[in-house]
């Protein structure tokens, strides 16, 4: 969570230095879901995730210099600068991809389960979405292909209480995301977000179920985003009370203090503070130095049959 | 060579490829029934439910799982049962299939094929009759494929599984019960190659899927009249065998082209650009391009008739370019 948090502040002052040249849509204040919900996976389990997705990138395992290189553009990156913030993937940590489209990870995520059950290999997919996703048609239609095929797949929303910048209650029929995988038959949980023993607690039971062959589950984590939707987002549509006081359940502080309370010492947890950000300091600078991606790559990886690079026009 | 029609070629296609690799699956509405024009007929009962599988109505989801599932190594034929239900799934195939590879770097593949059936059949009117092949080959990343007879939808089918890359597959309804020839044997169709189906001196008409019949019926026409016109099969719209056109654009000095797709923004248009950039020296006449006026396909036939492309206007359009 301390990495996730350094990574998230390092790539926000990117965006301001101009380094960070995309939307970039920070994940401060939900780092416990990413990281409640990413220790209970193995490496070759599957993870889909979002926009918002660098800390559960980080949380699967990927290399945090190739990510930030990712972000800046740069050679070496995660996906050779291609995809940048929004379509960050590293398959080899079992990251099958960021998505810059709401809830379309959803219907891939189905799709990685449904192959795992062709091959009865024993992974198991988790797809992270937010809660504005559960208004697009792939939620219904991917929760119940799901329900359908029972397949090995842990369904997280993760309800930070906005859908781009709007509340989502207020665009959101009904009970909300819990009640509707609920109508589709599957178990749905609810925990609180921000306490990273709570999220892994229920992730470990889900996913132990999940591997026993039960199906689908799904885990709704209620958390909050503490930054704007955007690096370039003021989020002057919320009053500076209700951001204030979302802070004083920041799930860092509450680690923190989770720590200390089982008797951690406090330089203890400050060395460990001291260590990622000199890990994301140190990815930051690398990232800054490295090259910009290889011309040939804007015609890489299109296609094989068809391919720009030996279709002239 | 044995006859078959071109529904049964493609049937045996998925057969042949399914027993050679135990990746490749089929996956949409109907499918365990054999599939709504028994294109997958028999399948269940050889492969199982598992591999020949039943979906919900869900074109989104039966897309997006695809491109999952092919990200994981499978190797998915997706059914999408018409072409016009494929909209429903748009994002699945512009935005993540066929950018998956690219966005990612190149850390994964989408080997999928994507049988969305085209064109007027039966007065199925303006939801159930459309040719948007055209779209497609302006999607980087994406394949495009029409053909146009048993022999090709066998080998070019079978290629399609093969291949890599995301490929959309467009068979001609109104083409099922079509009976040819269809090479016995491993039969493979190249995936870019188009096909001379008449040869000719006179005018070279380019043209794919169904036209393709209705082109051959408009060239039997024009030897009448001493016309001998050259019919060029593109089968894949992406890539597209520009050479094959050239090269008998620059025999005949004149280019027709011919589609059943709506003409403004269709692929003709790209084929009539690039032999008016490549070939302009060659050309004794101007380019010609046949296709539907703009405007939706109607249910009554006499109406349907009226944005069909017909013989004679291919050899009235021909004959103009003769004139002079």
């Amino acid at each position: 969570m301390l990495r996730i948090r350094a990574f998230e502040e390092a790539a926000l002052a990117g965006f301001e230095q101009k380094l960070v040249l995309g939307a970039i849509h920070p994940s401060i204040g939900q780092e416990a879901v990413a990281v409640g919900v990413c220790s209970n996976l193995d490496p070759a389990d599957i993870l889909l995730s979002t926009h918002r997705g660098h800390g559960h990138t980080i949380a699967k395992g990927a290399d945090t210099l190739a990510m930030m290189r990712e972000l800046f553009g740069r050679e070496g990156g995660t996906c050779h600068g291609k995809g940048g913030s929004m379509h960050i993937a590293d398959f080899k940590v079992g990251m099958l991809g960021a998505n810059g489209v709401v809830g379309a990870n959803i219907l891939i995520a189905v799709g990685a389960a449904h192959a795992i059950r062709l091959k009865k290999a024993r992974e198991i997919v988790t797809c992270i979405f937010g809660d504005g996703a559960i208004n697009r048609g792939p939620f219904l239609e991917g929760l119940n292909w799901a329900g359908v095929w029972k397949l090995p797949i842990l369904f997280v929303c993760e309800d930070n209480g906005f859908a781009a910048t709007t509340r989502t209650r207020a665009m959101t029929s009904g009970e909300g995301p819990a009640a509707r995988a609920e109508s589709l038959g599957i178990p749905a949980t609810t925990v609180d977000g921000n306490d990273v023993l709570a999220v892994d607690e229920a992730v470990r039971r889900l996913t132990g179920e999940i591997r026993a062959g039960a199906g689908p589950r799904f885990l709704l984590c209620k958390t909050y985003r503490l930054t704007g939707h955007t690096g370039a987002d003021p989020a002057g549509y919320r009053s500076k009370d209700e951001v204030e006081a979302a802070w004083k359940g920041d799930p860092v502080a509450r680690l923190r203090d989770l720590l200390a309370t089982a008797g951690v010492e406090a330089g203890e947890i400050a060395e460990l503070e001291r260590e990622a950000r000199a890990e994301i300091a140190a990815a930051f600078d690398a990232a800054k130095a490295s090259p910009l991606p290889l011309l040939e790559r804007a015609f890489a990886d299109v296609q094989d049959v068809g391919d720009p690079r030996r279709e002239a026009f | 060579m044995p006859r078959m029609s071109y529904a049964e070629a493609a049937r045996q296609a998925i057969a042949e490829e399914m027993r050679r690799d135990a990746n490749v699956w089929a996956v949409g509405e109907d499918l365990g029934r054999g599939g709504v024009f028994g294109q997958y007929k028999g399948l269940v009962e050889e492969f199982g439910p598992e591999r020949i599988a039943d979906a919900p109505i869900s074109e989104a989801c039966i897309m997006g799982a695809a491109v999952g599932a092919a990200m994981m190594g499978t190797r998915p034929i997706v059914e999408l049962r018409f072409s016009d239900f494929a909209l429903c799934a748009v994002d699945e195939l512009v935005n993540q299939a066929a950018k998956a590879r690219f966005m990612f770097g190149g850390q994964g593949r989408v080997p999928l094929v994507v049988r969305e059936p085209i064109g007027m059949w039966r007065s199925s009117a303006a939801q159930h009759s459309q040719s948007l092949e055209g779209w497609y080959t302006h999607i980087p990343g994406l394949v495009v494929i029409a053909p146009a007879t048993p022999a090709d939808n066998k080998g070019l089918l079978k290629s399609a599984i093969r291949c890599d890359d995301p490929v959309v597959y467009l068979e001609h309804k109104n083409l099922w019960p079509l009976e040819g020839e269809v090479p016995g044997g491993e039969h493979l169709v190249e995936i870019g190659k188009a096909r001379v189906v008449r040869g000719g001196q006179d005018v070279t008409i380019v043209t794919w899927s169904a036209m393709v019949h209705t082109c051959l019926a408009a060239a039997d026409a024009l030897a009448k009249d001493k016309i001998s016109a050259e019919v060029i099969d593109l089968r894949s719209l992406w890539p597209w065998d520009k050479a094959a056109v050239l090269a008998s654009v620059a025999k005949t000095g004149r280019l027709l082209v011919a589609h059943e797709a709506v003409r403004v923004g269709g692929f003709g248009a790209e084929i009539a650009a690039t032999v008016a950039e490549n070939a302009h020296d060659k050309l004794k006449a101007p380019i010609r391009r046949l296709g539907a006026p703009r405007a939706p396909i109607s249910y009554a036939p006499n109406l349907e008739d009226a944005v069909r492309v017909k013989p004679e206007q291919i050899v009235q359009a021909a004959r103009e370019m003769l004139r002079d």
